[in-house]
């Protein structure tokens, strides 16, 4: 890293600014569904979107208020109330991922064994009901093999295959993957994970290496976009002026 | 009208080993901690508990009290993996039956409403079915012919839940944000014990809150017990936050070390006494 300068703004973009913009595309023409962030990264780029080109989006304080950008409370949404929001499908989670695979499959719930786990995660949570009603989309603040893997051990978000497989594909959809290494999604072959976008920075050889299986690629691989100067803006001065987001995601 | 006001060991009194118990709450928020403590202070043992878990599952599990779990996750919140809950998982310390947040919603709801089952949209395809073969679906009898699981009553013995204010006839109010599910807790449960910050006249209850916020009615209510602080160290907002140092030395610390500093009392007095002087010492 160069000498940070206090007096100016810095011109490049750093790795963090890239995922939340990526993290914000998430939300685009969404219109008027709560956008559910796990996650600081993910949460800046819900306000970054709100801000900016998705001004219909819903968010909470984080407990049972639906608030405005300000704080200013607009609606009640307890978690018996959140958990109908889900079902009605007027949302937009954006979860994280303990293990990952090319269909989607996710596991937040334990490493290992389920009968007797080497590592107990959180729990399934709520990703059965999310991923069969709502969209949901993850943020992998690591890209490695270790989350990327050929298949996770406790499938809590259900992916394209086994949704098909139980025909519970109704409401079934998961627009993207975000990293710090860059964009998927799953218009790959049978629905299994492509290589979207990598971070300027990144190659397509380094999201390879730290992929546990072989996401579809398909020609020239283009970089994320870049942020606007006005999205730097609200980025660095209004939404995350203490610069948390470079402590998520370095360089 | 009976009055129903009694102590934290005249609620553990009336539980056995071998039961069902309930617990309110969600995570590390508002739960009936006085109560859980009350119960660790007695020798039952061999319990299936039903919990949105938080510390109440850690403190259980680290006891060695629970047989069975039924729970979607155990958290701290702003501690996102529950020390105990984990180390009791990492050792099989006990059956564990993993449901998904809304399964259990609608697991509740079905007890409350003496059904057997409701159906939901969630499960299917995830490996909550793998972990529980006992669960079972329907198809939807009208055109759309839709398979959805059929989720069992989360029927229990006992539920143990705490509000901010209640009365001695068992009418209980939440003033914070979330009802969480205490409501369905009392009403899926044979017996239902509500602890509150502050036993109130019943007049006091309209005046603390608007009319929705009495969530918890007598008739589906045995005990009331008035424990101040009692949902230490989760949050009981409006009253406290979290105790955030506190939940973090309970995070932290071995558990025999931890429950002889402040769980080896002969009440709950004796806990929140040495709660008051260790952060007494932090100053």
């Amino acid at each position: 890293m160069t000498t940070a300068d206090t007096t100016t703004a810095p011109r490049t973009v750093s790795r963090a600014e890239y995922c939340v913009i990526a993290c914000a595309e998430a939300w685009r023409d969404n219109g008027e569904v709560l956008a559910s962030p796990m996650g600081l990264i993910p949460s800046f780029g819900a306000r970054l979107a709100k801000r900016s080109f998705s001004p219909d989006l819903l968010l909470t304080d984080g407990e049972a208020m639906l608030v405005g950008l300000d704080g200013t409370a607009e609606g009640w949404l307890p978690y018996r109330r959140h958990l109908t929001m889900v079902t009605g499908g007027r949302r937009h989670v954006m979860m994280g991922a303990s293990q990952i695979d090319r269909f989607g499959n996710q596991n937040i719930s334990c490493i290992g064994d389920w009968e007797r786990p080497a590592r107990q995660l959180l729990g399934v949570r709520g990703a059965p009901v999310n991923t069969l009603n709502n969209p949901v989309s993850y943020w992998i603040p690591k890209h490695s093999t270790r989350v990327f893997v050929e298949r996770v051990d406790m499938v809590s978000g259900v992916g394209y295959d086994r949704a098909e497989a139980a025909g519970v594909t109704r409401f079934h959809r998961l627009p993207r993957v975000v990293s710090d290494l860059g964009v998927l999604d799953f218009a790959g072959p049978g629905h299994s994970m492509r290589l979207v976008s990598v971070h300027p920075g990144v190659t397509v050889e380094d999201v390879l290496a730290a992929t546990g299986f072989e996401p579809a690629v398909t020609g020239e691989v283009p970089y994320t976009r870049e942020p606007t100067a006005e999205e730097l803006r609200l980025i660095r001065e209004v939404i995350d002026p203490k610069g948390l987001r470079d402590r998520e995601v370095r360089g | 009208m009976t009055d129903k006001s009694m102590t934290p060991e005249e609620v553990v009194g009336q539980l056995h080993s071998g039961m069902t118990i309930g617990i309110g709450g969600w995570g590390s928020r508002r739960k009936p901690m006085a109560l859980v403590r009350a119960l660790l202070r007695s020798g039952i043992t061999d319990l299936t508990v039903i919990s949105y878990g938080g510390p109440d599952v850690g403190l259980l599990a680290a006891a060695g009290r629970i047989r069975r779990l039924v729970a979607p996750f155990a958290t701290l919140d702003s501690i996102p993996l529950e020390p105990h809950f984990r180390a009791a998982r990492e050792r099989a310390a006990f059956t564990l039956t993993e449901l998904d947040e809304a399964m259990f919603m609608w697991g509740l709801h079905a007890a409350a409403n003496r059904l057997p089952f409701l159906p939901v949209r969630a499960g299917l395809g995830s490996d909550v079915m793998r972990v529980n073969p006992e669960l079972r679906t329907v198809t939807s009898p009208y055109d759309d012919g839709e398979e959805l699981v059929a989720v069992p009553a989360l029927r229990m013995d006992a539920a143990l839940v705490h509000l901010n204010r209640a009365d001695r006839l068992g009418n209980a109010q939440y003033l914070g944000p979330d009802p969480y599910f205490d409501d369905l807790f009392c009403e899926a449960a044979d017996a239902a014990y509500v602890s509150c910050e502050q036993l109130v006249e019943t007049a006091e209850l309209a005046k603390s809150g608007p009319a929705q916020s009495l969530l918890v009615s007598r008739h589906s209510v045995t005990g009331v017990v008035e424990t101040p602080n009692g949902a230490h160290f989760t949050s009981c907002v409006p009253d406290y936050d979290r105790d955030e140092a506190f939940q973090k030395l309970y995070a932290t610390t071995p558990w025999t070390v931890f429950a002889d500093r402040f769980l080896s009392g002969a009440g709950e007095h004796d806990y929140q006494a040495a709660v008051r002087t260790w952060h007494e010492e932090q100053q």
